[in-house]
């Protein structure tokens, strides 16, 4: 194989390159090409396609391209935020893998002087009952977000977690992560002023991540990668290409990053995620329009003998790289001793252009920043649908003709359905102050805006908070990739309504299989349509996200997973909405769109019954749904709902009895009694409860269909069950998994 | 009343103590270098992960020079409050009896947990009365109050078991349900769970107000 081709690099790319600089690269610039250019970082397969999402609004301050985006808030404040995926690493060490996933999510928050306040966690592994390899995948992932987070002092606060075989062999560990900022404190990366200094400041620089965004991030995953030893060639083990993450030099580096900003010490800052300093150096430099000499003689290295290829590509975790006036390097390097940050000025901004890496006077690599950047190359994608289904049965776990009750109790239990209490719980979801609808009390997590500073705050005044919701459905993407793509932004949006927030923008991640194969090609191009189309009739800008691609390995490729964030805002935090029954006597009603049409296609039950991912979703009216979010919202604002849930995963059966788990109420309802009614799925339903007049105000749109109260759920002439023995097995379907 | 909230490197609680403090009176930020405690009536020793909890769960903040003052004010009967992370390190001090060690369950657990007081008459629970049940959330991973036999007797006999887990609140294994126990002259608290982060109803309770109170309230 040649090295070029080792490093992920085609022999048409490798062409290109040497086109690009007029002669061979030598191994420095090789190594920098192969991260530029892979999918990870250049988003080649993708880039095309995701020039078709709207990424306007009237509230976007910082739309895609930048480290994170940012959505106006009010009052002079600014919220960034992203989503990103750490894959990979996590199928090869889940502890790591998802701790530094967090890691580098909230580098890229704080590089733009944001202060993080939530992380969302999107989790999805293969059949924990059936596979010891995924309870183990699970319990170390978990554990890796909590000691990252839970260290640095940043709350947890929502998430979900699905389990389906397709990802047995690729676990998705997709973490998000909100900041807020005051608008014009927002920095850019952009390098800029010829002489200005480079300052490089954090951890040390060891051989950790070597490779990790080529041959870890933009490849499939080999058999023999998880546990076996080995160097960085594909097909041995990518153990060496996973980071190992220091939530406590994190939290330094935050302190003082955000330190800097405020003395506005810096001209630019970025952090150091995938391809380590290249990456950064020349997203740098393209932005700015600049060059920059780095000399890697000065980078502080963890152990002796790094190669100069090594030290421009290595993704050792918690460091930064800011751009300094030269009478500011000496306060720079001052606040950073404060902190007990390592900072070293490395380099300096030119104007030539040229990303050059020097071991003192030497030049160990030189390349025009636009080959590196720019000019990465972006391809179509060839799609054709599949002919034949991708995606085995799952295994039949409930016969066909089971009483309702059973069915529900089973949906309860199962891995998908069950409480998440035993995993969230593992997450400190309230340092900050801000939290006041935490994980399992409502659809959204809920935050107040105001610092917690501002204890002195007066009392009776309206508080405004955001809401954030993380969504996506790898099952019912695989059944139609563009309707259930269109599902996971509508998730998202009515998640947010059963909190009263209105949306401001998302963020997603898109994780796949290999965009190479038609197939899989045609997923990911329908998804986006959907993601698309979506986001314009809802009226929600995209403001940045991230690919996963390459998902795949010898047991075929994962579900199409699109991975929706999406962050709003609402007026009155006192407010906020909650799922749980709130009072015994209130009226209980469905409020559903005209053309609700729940089908057991792609549902969890026809799952249990080991049906494939294949067949119809039903279609939405995406202008009548936002007309009925807005409903739901402004029912919830007014205080007029007392509880609020959008009809999900397990159908309006399993909404019912969520409800009265959250609230520790029983309820007595009368619903239409077919299978496909009480189980069924489909976007476009709420189960609210209220006074009855309040209800009654909703006209049409709102079904009265029962009363809060009793300790059973009673569906009239069709189940019964206490609401004890609901909460039980909800509470250990999962618990049981974990041991 | 002026509140000193001591920041070490790894800290993560120190601004959620600071709003709570200045709820009842002045609060200010103490770098842990700080020579001296600029004045402060009380000290709050706040939660989170100093020095990332490496070597072991506070034993290296207690090393921090601030401490040498924040020893010598408790000496003279200063308060002192050390919350989470801030117990772990006053005890590694040696101004509080035990010692935390990792839950039984060798997991984080972060969960709003019920105490009931079983000391009205510290510094820190003056506005509280015996057998008052407060709801405050506790976060942590070693939290597991820990002393010899004869020491828990003592610290019975002497009143120092100021706050004990409810029953079926308890989650991480503390000998005799202990949350919290304070000093023999009562001027220094520790607990595991955070008074700071339920000051308002709003983010869940405002019980944990009360032991703010309670420092403001000596003062007056």
């Amino acid at each position: 194989m040649t090295r070029h081709a080792e490093l992920g690099l085609t022999d048409g790319e490798y062409d290109r390159i040497v086109e690009l600089i007029a002669r061979e690269p030598n191994e420095v610039e090789l190594a920098m090409f192969s991260l530029m250019w892979s999918e990870h970082c250049g988003y080649k397969h993708s880039r095309r396609l995701l020039s078709s999402l709207p990424t306007e609004g009237p509230r976007v301050v910082m739309g895609p391209g930048e480290n994170a985006g940012a959505v106006d808030v009010g009052g002079g404040l600014a919220c960034a935020f992203k989503v990103e995926s750490h894959n990979h690493p996590s199928a090869v060490e889940p502890f790591q893998g998802a701790a530094t996933g967090v890691g580098g999510i909230l580098r890229d928050v704080f590089a733009v002087g944001a202060r993080p306040i939530a992380v969302l966690d999107s989790l999805r592994f293969g059949e924990p009952g059936e596979s010891a390899r995924s309870r183990y995948l699970l319990d170390r992932a978990v554990a890796g977000i909590g000691h990252y987070g839970n260290s640095i002092g940043v709350a947890t606060v929502g998430g979900e977690i699905y389990f389906e075989s397709a990802y047995e062999q690729n676990c998705l560990v997709n973490a998000m992560c909100l900041g807020l900022i005051e608008t014009e404190g927002l920095i850019r990366a952009a390098a800029a002023g010829v002489g200005n200094v480079v300052v490089l400041f954090g951890a040390r620089t060891g051989r950790d991540g070597i490779g990790g965004a080529s041959v870890l991030a933009s490849a499939e995953l080999g058999e023999a990668d998880s546990d076996t030893q080995g160097t960085l060639s594909p097909g041995t083990s990518k153990r060496p290409t996973v980071q190992i993450g220091d939530p406590f030099e994190e939290a330094k580096l935050l302190e003082c990053s955000l330190a800097l900003l405020e003395r506005g010490l810096l001209v630019a800052l970025q952090d150091l995620g995938a391809a380590g300093l290249t990456s950064a150096a020349a997203e740098m430099a393209a932005k700015g329009a600049v060059g920059l000499d780095l000399d890697l003689a000065k980078v502080p290295l963890r152990e002796a003998g790094m190669q100069p290829f090594e030290i421009m590509i290595s993704e050792s975790q918690e460091r930064m790289l800011c751009v300094v006036e030269p009478e500011h390097v000496q306060a720079v390097l001052d606040l950073c001793e404060e902190w007990e940050v390592l900072a070293t000025a490395i380099g300096v901004v030119t104007d030539g252009g040229r990303l050059r890496a020097l071991v003192g006077d030497a030049v160990a690599g030189e390349v025009p920043v636009p080959a590196l950047v720019d000019e990465c190359p972006a391809y179509d994608l060839a799609p054709a649908a599949p002919t034949t289904p991708l995606y085995a049965a799952p295994t039949r776990v409930l016969d066909d003709a089971t009483e309702p009750a059973e069915t529900l109790l089973a949906l309860l239990a199962s891995a998908n359905l069950a409480s998440r209490r035993p995993v969230f719980e593992q997450y400190d979801c309230i340092v900050g102050s801000r939290t006041v609808r935490r994980p399992g009390q409502a659809d959204a997590a809920v935050l107040l805006l105001d610092a917690v500073t501002d204890a002195g705050a007066v009392a009776g005044a309206r508080r405004p908070a955001l809401a954030v919701s993380i969504d996506g459905n790898g099952r019912r993407v695989a059944c139609d990739p563009y309707r259930g793509a269109v599902e996971a932004v509508l998730e998202c949006s009515a998640n947010l309504a059963c909190v009263g927030a209105e949306p401001l923008g998302l963020t997603n991640c898109l994780n796949f299989g290999n965009p190479e194969k038609p197939h899989i090609a045609w997923q990911l191009s329908r998804a986006v349509a959907g993601l698309g189309d979506a986001c314009r009739a809802l009226g929600v800008p995209v403001v940045g996200g991230n690919v996963s691609l390459y998902n795949e390995g010898g047991g075929g490729p994962i579900l199409p997973t699109p991975v929706v964030g999406m962050v709003g805002e609402l007026p009155d935090a006192a407010l906020a909405g909650q799922l749980g029954f709130a009072q015994p006597g209130d009226t209980v009603a469905l409020i559903a769109a005209s053309g609700w049409a729940p089908s057991l296609c792609g549902s969890e039950l026809a799952k249990l019954r080991g049906t494939a991912p294949v067949g119809e979703l039903p279609a939405a009216d995406l202008g009548e749904l936002r007309t009925l979010h807005a409903a739901v919202r402004q029912g919830v604002r007014s205080g007029a709902l007392r509880s609020a849930h959008d009809v999900a995963e397990g159908g309006l059966a399993v909404a019912l009895a969520e409800c009265c788990v959250a609230g520790g109420l029983g309820a007595e309802v009368t619903v239409d009694t077919a299978e496909a009614a009480l189980f069924g799925e489909g976007p476009g339903a709420f189960l609210v409860s209220g006074p009855h007049d309040a209800l009654t105000a909703f006209g049409a749109a709102a079904r009265l269909i029962g009363i809060v109260g009793g300790d059973e759920l009673r569906l009239a002439g069709v189940l019964f069950v206490p609401v004890s023995e609901l909460s039980d097995v909800h509470a250990g379907g999962l618990a049981r998994l974990l041991g | 009343m002026k509140f000193g909230v001591i920041q070490f490197p790894g800290s993560c609680d120190e601004r959620d103590a600071l709003a709570a403090a200045a709820r009842v009176g002045d609060a200010v930020l103490l770098w842990h270098r700080d020579p001296d405690l600029r004045g402060v009536d009380a000290v709050i020793v706040p939660g989170g992960f100093s020095y990332g909890d490496y070597l072991r769960a506070g034993a290296l903040a207690r090393f921090s020079p601030i401490m040498v003052e924040v020893e010598r004010f408790a000496r003279h009967g200063g308060l002192v409050l050390g919350i989470c992370n801030g117990f772990q390190v006053l005890c590694e001090a040696a101004l509080l009896p035990g010692a935390l060690l990792p839950n039984t369950s060798l997991r984080f657990v972060c969960r709003q947990v019920d105490l009931i007081v079983v000391n009205a008459h510290t510094s820190w629970t003056g506005a509280c009365a015996r057998g008052d049940r407060l709801s405050i959330p506790a976060k942590h991973q070693t939290g597991r109050y820990w002393a010899p036999d004869p020491v828990l007797d003592e610290l019975e006999a002497n009143d120092q078991v100021v706050l004990r887990y409810a029953t079926g609140n308890g989650f991480n294994g503390s000998s005799r349900d202990i949350a919290g126990v304070c000093n023999k002259a009562g001027n220094v608290l520790g607990l595991m769970p955070h008074p700071e982060h339920a000051v308002d109803p709003l983010t869940g309770s405002a019980d944990g107000l009360r032991l703010f109170e309670s420092a403001a309230l000596i003062a007056a």
